[in-house]
């Protein structure tokens, strides 16, 4: 128990814990939010999202940020309807996957190469995106629904009711945990979160290192885009928009520290968790958008003063 | 050495020091030379007075912005409670001379307490300012919704109208000579203050202005108090130009996106320690003058948001020009 306690995080239990009380307090407004059925919905919803947070928590863990997340969603959202209108439906998914990758490959050289600071140099791929996608829609009217194929990814239940995005985040969320504990690109993912000059030192190529993360957030984001087009049974645009701030807060609250270096995968999964279902406790207690705002806001630095304070800098 | 020769060496460091900010300057105005030289009116009051109402939003917001900047954090909020600062203005700024005088008090102290708020998380919470910022911006976009739930409300109609118009004889836009109090009242004060002086110092290397005796916590909660104060000023402009107050989050997204923006064109480090509010002024004007040269040079619609894209990704790269000078590249990690 003692050794067990030790190799989980303060954070990752905290926000377990969280969830716990959230569920417990919702079931006293209404007992349905602990069946199963509303909580398969809650997983459904909360798989976009973590999809989203997958690549942005290896980005962050770097010591970076992905701030083109809102219109990578929407790149892969809107690219791989239209693909499916030019080409067939077949090329729907690799090509909506492919724009987002190709983002984030540049975005990865801006940050490696030129070493322009991530937060701006993502913000303006973000710009350059939505600038593609206005031309993409303006004049031409693409294709903009989804293929069958999108839909029953998004929106399906396969296997004993449980949804399929569920199951895509499932598989992502076993590939990232392979990546950061089993491979080496893993450990220089940590290693440069902590000090890129010593892992330069040591022989890695932090440069690669730097652009396959950013390239993994691409496709993820743009994955994300794809499966919210296939469950809203459109792509359109701004459509990522709303997941910018969740999924950063996400990773936070899931003990990811924001400067690098250090978090687990199953806080990621907390955050994402807990983010998704005080969106839904909130909705349906009809709580007016200012209020959810509000306490969504305090509940962020409210869990962070618990667990996520700083160091005091002393010399 | 002589004196002459020292004030020349200390000459040449300011201008090496302020180098982000003449360029800055220099590149805005060859883009406002470009955009009166084409625009059909040519330089005539209203054309020049609509372009600084426009532009003086956005530069507040980015004064706002480089306050944190210089501490080495980041203020995610400003949008936020620029934001908020408007509907809450189009709510008390009004009626009698006094309560239109108390409502733009209210609104200033609101701006700051929002900043103070922001300020005390990350001095006594310890909490990085970008996660503080991005939480403390969803509680302010909050309160402007609680405040004004749908757009609407008004403002006192003769001050918006002089604040937004001309003075000296319909010569000088009143918009500009706000920013200038800005920059003078503000600005000037805080940068040669020890507070201020401070703020860079932390910037540069926190350990070693620890060291030196430097009040970290009071200079960042300065530096993130007086930031909430010039938002305020900017949401009290955008009430005055709009009339109105609306709490719309697209609108807070993109100043907050562009203060950061105009900051890092305006010659300020992201990292903190370098540059200054003068510079961001410019950095706003510049990211203004791009969308009115799309205007003059009448590129369709459809292509504009690509092309602000383009230029804003290689204005924030032009600094990657030291990249390829590095001799060492150990150099690049700090």
């Amino acid at each position: 128990m003692q050794a067990l306690l030790k190799r989980v995080d303060k954070p990752v239990v905290i926000a377990f814990g969280f969830i716990v009380v959230l569920l417990l307090a919702g079931s006293l407004y209404s007992s349905s939010f602990l069946s199963a059925n509303y909580l398969l919905q809650q997983l459904q919803v909360a798989a976009f999202l973590g999809l989203i947070a997958s690549g942005v928590m290896l980005v962050i863990l770097l010591g970076h940020i992905d701030l083109s997340i809102p219109w990578l969603v929407t790149v892969g959202g809107m690219m791989s309807t239209a693909a499916a209108g030019w080409w067939g439906p077949e090329w729907a998914i690799p090509f909506g996957v492919f724009c987002g990758l190709v983002f984030g490959i540049i975005n990865g050289l801006g940050v490696a190469i030129l070493r322009v600071p991530s937060m701006i140099f993502t913000l303006g791929i973000n710009a350059v995106a939505q600038g593609v996608m206005v031309l993409h829609t303006g004049g031409f009217a693409p294709q903009d629904s989804a293929t069958p194929l999108m839909r029953w990814l998004a929106v399906d239940r396969l296997v004993l009711g449980i949804p399929n995005a569920v199951f895509i985040w499932a598989l992502l969320g076993i590939a990232i945990v392979v990546i950061l504990k089993r491979t080496p690109l893993g450990r220089y993912i940590y290693a440069i979160g902590n000090r890129e000059g010593a892992t330069y030192l040591s022989g890695v190529n932090t440069r690669l290192i730097i652009v396959c993360c950013f390239a993994i957030s691409g496709m993820c984001s743009a994955l994300a885009g794809v499966l919210l087009a296939g469950y809203s049974s459109k792509g359109y645009q701004a459509m990522g928009d709303p997941y910018l701030l969740p999924a950063i807060a996400a990773v936070v609250l899931g003990g990811t520290h924001i400067l690098g270096g250090r978090g687990t995968y199953l806080g990621t999964v907390a955050g994402v968790v807990l983010i998704s279902l005080l969106a839904s406790i909130l909705s349906v207690m009809q709580m007016p958008e200012a209020g959810r705002q509000i306490i969504y806001g305090g509940v962020i630095v409210g869990m962070l003063l618990v667990y996520g304070r700083g160091q005091r800098v002393l010399g | 050495m002589s004196i002459a020769t020292t004030t020349l060496t200390d000459w040449k460091l300011r201008a090496g020091q302020s180098q982000g900010l003449l360029i800055a300057v220099a590149v805005f105005v060859a883009m406002f030379t470009l955009y009166i030289t084409n625009h059909p009116a040519g330089l005539t009051v209203p054309v020049v007075t609509t372009a600084a109402n426009k532009a003086v939003l956005l530069a507040l917001v980015a004064m706002a912005q480089t306050l944190p900047v210089l501490t080495g954090g980041l203020d995610l909020s400003v949008g936020m409670i620029f934001v908020m600062t408007n509907c809450l203005a189009s709510a008390i700024v009004g009626g009698e001379p006094w309560q239109v005088a108390l409502g733009i008090v209210g609104v200033l102290l609101a701006g700051a307490l929002a900043g103070f708020v922001n300020g005390a998380i990350v001095v006594y919470g310890r909490l990085q300012p970008i996660i503080t910022t991005l939480a403390t911006g969803a509680i302010y976009y909050g309160f402007a919704l609680l405040i004004r739930p749908v757009p609407g409300g008004n403002v006192d109609g003769d001050l918006a109208d002089f604040m937004t118009y001309t003075v000296f004889g319909e010569t000088v836009p009143t918009s500009l000579l706000a920013l200038l109090a800005a920059v003078l009242i503000i600005w000037l004060p805080f940068r040669h203050s020890v507070i201020g002086r401070g703020c860079y110092a932390i910037g540069s290397a926190e350990g070693a202005a620890y060291m030196s005796g430097v009040a970290i916590g009071r200079s960042k909660l300065a530096a993130y108090t007086l930031s909430g104060l010039l938002a305020g000023l900017a949401g009290l402009m955008l009430t005055f130009v709009t009339y109105s107050g609306e709490a719309s989050a697209p609108i807070g997204g993109t100043y907050t996106l562009n203060s950061i923006a105009a900051v890092v064109i305006g010659g300020t480090s992201l990292y903190g320690g370098a540059g200054g509010a003068i510079g961001s002024i410019f950095g706003a004007f510049i990211l203004r003058t791009i969308d009115d040269l799309l205007f003059v040079f009448d590129l369709p619609p459809l292509w504009q948001p690509l092309f602000q894209g383009v230029v804003l990704l290689g204005a924030v790269s032009l600094g990657a020009a030291r990249v390829f000078r590095v001799k060492n590249r150990l150099e690049l990690f700090n």
